[in-house]
């Protein structure tokens, strides 16, 4: 029998089975933590720090911190707004994010958070960094300029025995994503879709498709990220492929 | 009272965020009501006739004539509006940042396809502005006081945003007028 641990989150009393985290636990309380770099159901990187919490009056990542008895968790406090604001706002400026010709705009994740947050412009000067485009593979581009390094396409894609199809490539601010070349060919058409799927932004992106759905009918375009009702409309997503 | 005095400018801008502004439909007769406008396309008035109380600016700094009137716009103005992504990011004429200049202007105007044979050459007088070595986005040249994002802004972002600017109310920035695209 699972063991149940209490905790409460701005104030308001949550429980949650014993090696839960934060993140998830939050969530089966009906609590959202704006969050980018995590995927459900595989295991944390804590790489973004837009979960970033305070439990216990310190600063903690609520992906992969898991739950302890009488944790007291901050989350809807203006300082931990701010500061998932200002994180926000270096991914846009340390890339090249053009979203009004990004093929992932209405569905992209860190633009449906910077929305969420009422980012009108980041604070902080826009690095316009030279990247490049890769479209090499046959049913996948790579746009490094959107590329924010979360690692979900490493984490999450894999071939039927179990090779990473995706890996980082150099360090530091040099560091990018690259696609296996001895593995390369392994890129279907099933796991494209689900490469640009799991990217969160636009740099993963499946060719011959593009602008399929119309302005108004994007994922984020009537509801914030993290609405219960835009849940529901991931998890319908989900099961279609064309996308 | 007198009624607050706008200016309006599109530097390397489309003119779509002018056109937003346009797109407020019969709430512009209001508008009319409201505020009286300067220099501004709109009224085609060339150049200042007094201190304006808001200047929006359309589009981003491409050459050496946007940063004159951008900071003529800051000099003669109390508040400025950042309108559209081009002004807040350098928008799609910001795709040419990562290119060599040399490069951007060899292909315009030398290697393109559509120019004419016989007919190469760079531009090159004084009456023509200097290009930058890439698209600025105005916040980065002079201080700007509000953002509205969007390529174009919503209109309703716009109308409520100006109405709160000239009212002092708050804004209600409601969460499908804040868009990126
Ligand atoms: S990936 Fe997202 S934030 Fe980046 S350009 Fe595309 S829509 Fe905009
Ligand atoms: S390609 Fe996409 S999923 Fe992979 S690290 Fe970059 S942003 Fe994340
Ligand atoms: S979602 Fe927790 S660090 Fe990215």
């Amino acid at each position: 029998m699972s063991t149940k641990i209490n905790f409460t989150i701005d104030g308001k009393n949550c429980s949650a089975d014993k090696g839960m985290f934060v993140l998830g636990a939050a969530q089966k309380n009906g609590i959202y933590i704006p969050s980018l770099c995590n995927i459900e159901g595989l295991a944390p990187r804590g790489s973004c720090r837009v979960c970033t919490v305070k439990i216990n009056g310190k600063l903690m990542v609520a992906c992969s911190t898991p739950v302890a008895e009488g944790m007291k968790i901050e989350n809807e406090t203006e300082e931990l707004h701010d500061l998932r604001k200002q994180i926000i706002e270096l991914l846009f400026v340390e890339g090249n994010h053009l979203c009004p010709s990004c093929e992932k705009s209405g569905n992209c994740e860190l633009q449906a958070l910077a929305y969420r947050l009422k980012i009108m412009a980041p604070r902080y000067p826009y690095q316009f960094p030279v990247r490049e485009i890769d479209a090499s593979n046959p049913k996948l581009i790579k746009d490094h300029n959107r590329c924010i390094l979360c690692k979900r396409c490493i984490r999450a894609i894999q071939t039927d025995d179990g090779k990473n199809l995706f890996a980082f490539k150099q360090r530091g601010c040099k560091l990018t994503i690259n696609i296996e070349p001895s593995t390369s060919a392994a890129i279907t058409d099933e796991i494209a879709t689900k490469a640009a799927k799991i990217c969160p932004v636009g740099a993963l992106l499946k060719k011959e498709v593009g602008f399929v759905q119309p302005i108004g009918h994007r994922l984020y375009d009537h509801l914030p990220i993290g609405n219960t009702a835009s849940l529901n409309i991931i998890s319908s997503r989900e099961k279609d492929t064309n996308t | 009272m007198s009624k607050p005095v706008i200016a309006t400018a599109s530097l390397a801008g489309c003119f779509g965020c002018h056109m937003s502004i346009l797109d407020i439909d019969e709430r512009i007769l209001d508008l009319i009501e409201l505020v009286e406008f300067n220099k501004s396309p709109v009224d085609d008035i060339k150049s200042f006739h007094k201190i304006c109380d808001i200047g929006i600016i359309e589009g981003g700094c491409c050459n050496s004539e946007n940063i004159h009137v951008l900071k003529d716009f800051r000099k003669n103005c109390k508040l400025l509006v950042s309108l559209g992504e081009c002004a807040i990011m350098g928008g799609l004429p910001a795709l040419r940042n990562g290119i060599p200049i040399q490069e951007c202007l060899n292909e315009a105007y030398l290697d393109g396809l559509t120019v004419e044979k016989g007919n190469k050459i760079i531009p090159n007088d004084n009456e023509l502005p200097m290009i930058l070595d890439k698209v600025y986005p105005c916040h980065e040249v002079v201080k700007i006081d509000y953002f509205l994002p969007g390529c174009p802004p919503n209109a309703d972002l716009i109308w409520d945003a100006l109405v709160s600017i000239i009212k002092g109310t708050p804004m209600k920035l409601a969460y499908e007028t804040i868009k990126y695209d």
